[in-house]
């Protein structure tokens, strides 16, 4: 049973890691029905810079979190500019064809400046807590400390400020928005942002559980975020959450009771199976079709 | 890019001397010749039969991305299914029967098995379109990948090899002449027209009375056995597999040489495939960079011609007698 718990507490700190991606998935998808699938890559480079401010520059932990965030973000907004912008109107295909090749682009461009993985160096003092016969490390504790301040942060932008209430109704309804005086590229630039900001965050996260880093960290760990927002339902924020916080605990417990390798198997089958029978996820509206 | 459309618009008064069937015969020949008499040096050889794998593979992604317009990025899992299918029958099986029928046999059979893999990524479609049809085809891929690291039997995560080098340049064009033949029927059939109707409006074509069902289904069953084909004959020229060999990236490169050559377009699939793989060759000095001009020069592709070169238009000679400057009418 302690086991069991052990492995939930592992479960909750994957999940934030996931929740944090998925949300800025989640939240592009909402603004602008498109697929960053570069998104992954933009939290790997967030892992990356994390080495840079740890590594490089033996900044503390505080400054490397925002270096790592600031950097991300303003690459969010970069690519949004340069290579999303300009295919607003372009088919969907595109987009989503454009955000391939910009994440496969970063990768292959991380790799060409560091073509061995990276070691992090510990940014907290490690310390191990015993509850109840359950060890909960600092790294765990910082990770869902601070996973859970930001997603509380993204709640209160979203649900009590004006760029916020802009950005539900671009999701809502993107043709009318513009006569209502709204600024459109400016609040997509503002999800971009906020979106890549949390993903930088994820970066340093999940930096700090898994020390070692390669420029391709991104596409599994992105995937499975994905995973998440679409298992909750895709532009739904509390969907992400909810869904990064289910595929956390179906893979490490996946990991603890069967065989490890079974771990991709088991969460891609699970998506697969979810597209068919609820293919908008679970709190995803059904969309409604017009002829 | 522009120069390039300008040369190809100047070679089009050479065209009407151009048959498919005068085509196809040359270039037997010469698939026949190049080898027999080392016409070419070992390395072009092996480029010209990357470019013709790479064309079996860009025109059975056309089919799916460019004619159905639906959106396909797990192709690499229908080429892994047909490479992993055919070495195994090769090495475990048909080893030690007369090998002049090893090869043929192995290939056909991993396209059949990955046709059949296509049925299953063919049933979520009939639900989903767009972006999420897309996440099914990648997490298909994604499965195909991770069952093959489980199974210990064909080599896991490690690799499957000990085939032997059997594919050679007459049997790289004879697939990739069955390919467009086939394609390009397929296209102007009964069933094609059922495909570009869907591309355009599903719910218009439902309701004028093509069954969109069924139209998928062949459409996947067949883009998928030519993928599995050219799974088979990449395993028995490189002779070395690996589940990474079929990743996001192989299903990404496939993407760039549609949209690089043009959606919808049988010439367009050469011209993209062929270009592709010779460019990526000749950037092979750069090193660990190239990889990274790919994905840009598909950015930059999107940005500013996302229909490809060839886009929805189609090289005179592959066109059916009967369709040339608007059909049987004149």
């Amino acid at each position: 049973m302690i086991y069991f718990f052990q492995q939930a507490l592992n479960a909750v700190q994957l999940g934030s890691v996931y929740a944090l991606i998925a949300l800025g998935y989640t939240m592009v998808y909402g603004v602008l029905s498109m697929i960053n699938f570069a998104h992954g890559d933009f939290f790997m480079v967030g892992a990356f810079l994390c080495f840079v401010g740890a590594a490089l520059l033996h900044l503390p932990f505080v400054p490397v979190l925002l270096l790592s965030m600031t950097g991300v973000t303003l690459l969010g907004v970069a690519t949004e500019r340069i290579a999303y912008r300009p295919l607003r109107n372009a088919p969907k295909v595109s987009a989503i064809i454009t955000s391939l090749g910009v994440g496969i682009f970063l990768e292959n461009f991380t790799l060409g400046l560091s073509p061995y993985p990276k070691y992090i160096p510990q940014l907290l003092p490690s310390f191990t807590y015993t509850v109840g016969g359950v060890s909960v490390s600092t790294f765990q504790l910082a990770t869902i400390g601070i996973s859970f301040l930001l997603m509380f942060a993204l709640h209160l932008i979203v649900n009590k400020t004006k760029a916020g209430l802009a950005m539900r109704a671009i999701s809502a309804d993107r043709a009318v928005v513009p006569l209502m005086g709204i600024p459109v590229d400016k609040i997509i630039a503002l999800t971009f942002a906020l979106g890549s900001g949390l993903g930088g965050a994820a970066g340093v996260m999940y930096a700090m559980a898994y020390p070692v880093i390669d420029p391709y960290i991104g596409i599994l760990v992105g995937w499975k975020a994905f995973i998440s927002a679409v298992i909750g339902g895709i532009g739904n924020i509390r969907g992400a959450v909810l869904g990064a916080y289910i595929l956390g605990m179906v893979e490490i417990m996946t990991a603890a009771f069967l065989p490890s390798t079974y771990r991709d198997l088991v969460t891609f089958s699970l998506l697969l199976a979810l597209l068919i029978y609820r293919p908008r996820g679970l709190l995803g509206r059904a969309e409604i079709q017009k002829v | 890019m522009s120069g390039l459309i300008e040369f190809l618009r100047a070679l089009r008064p050479a065209e009407k001397y151009l048959s498919a069937r005068s085509v196809a015969a040359a270039g037997f020949v010469l698939a026949l010749a190049i080898p027999r008499f080392n016409l070419l040096d070992n390395y072009l050889q092996l480029l010209l039969m990357l470019i013709g794998i790479n064309i079996i593979l860009t025109l059975s992604l056309n089919l799916i991305n460019g004619y159905m317009g639906e959106f396909s990025v797990g192709h690499a899992g229908f080429m892994a299914a047909g490479a992993y299918v055919s070495s195994i029958l090769s090495v475990r099986i048909l080893a030690a029967h007369s090998p002049v029928w090893v090869f043929p046999c192995a290939v056909l059979a991993g396209g059949l098995v990955a046709g059949a893999v296509g049925l299953i990524v063919a049933v979520p479609s009939f639900k989903t379109r767009g972006d999420y049809l897309a996440i099914v085809t990648l997490a298909f891929s994604m499965i195909v990948k991770s069952v093959i690291e489980n199974i210990d039997a064909v080599g896991g995560p490690r690799g499957f090899l000990g085939m032997d080098k059997l594919t050679n340049l007459p049997w790289v064009f004879f697939w990739v002449v069955v390919t467009i033949w086939i394609t390009r029927n397929f296209i102007y059939s009964r069933f094609g027209r059922g495909i570009l109707a869907v591309r355009e409006d599903e719910i218009a074509a439902d309701l004028t009375g093509v069954n969109t069902r069924n139209v998928k289904m062949l459409a996947f069953v067949v883009s998928s056995f030519f993928a599995g084909i050219a799974g088979g004959l990449y395993a028995h020229l490189i002779q070395y597999i690996s589940p990474g060999s079929f990743d996001i990236v192989k299903s990404t490169e496939m993407l760039v040489m549609v949209y690089l050559g043009g959606v919808g377009s049988i010439a367009g699939s050469i011209l993209g495939a062929a270009s592709y793989t010779v460019m990526l060759e000749a950037l092979r000095p750069l090193g660990i960079w190239r990889m990274a001009v790919m994905p840009l020069l598909l950015v930059l592709l999107m940005i500013f011609r996302p229909r490809g070169i060839m886009g929805f238009r189609e090289a005179r000679w592959l066109v059916p007698f009967l369709e040339r400057d608007g059909g049987a009418k004149k």
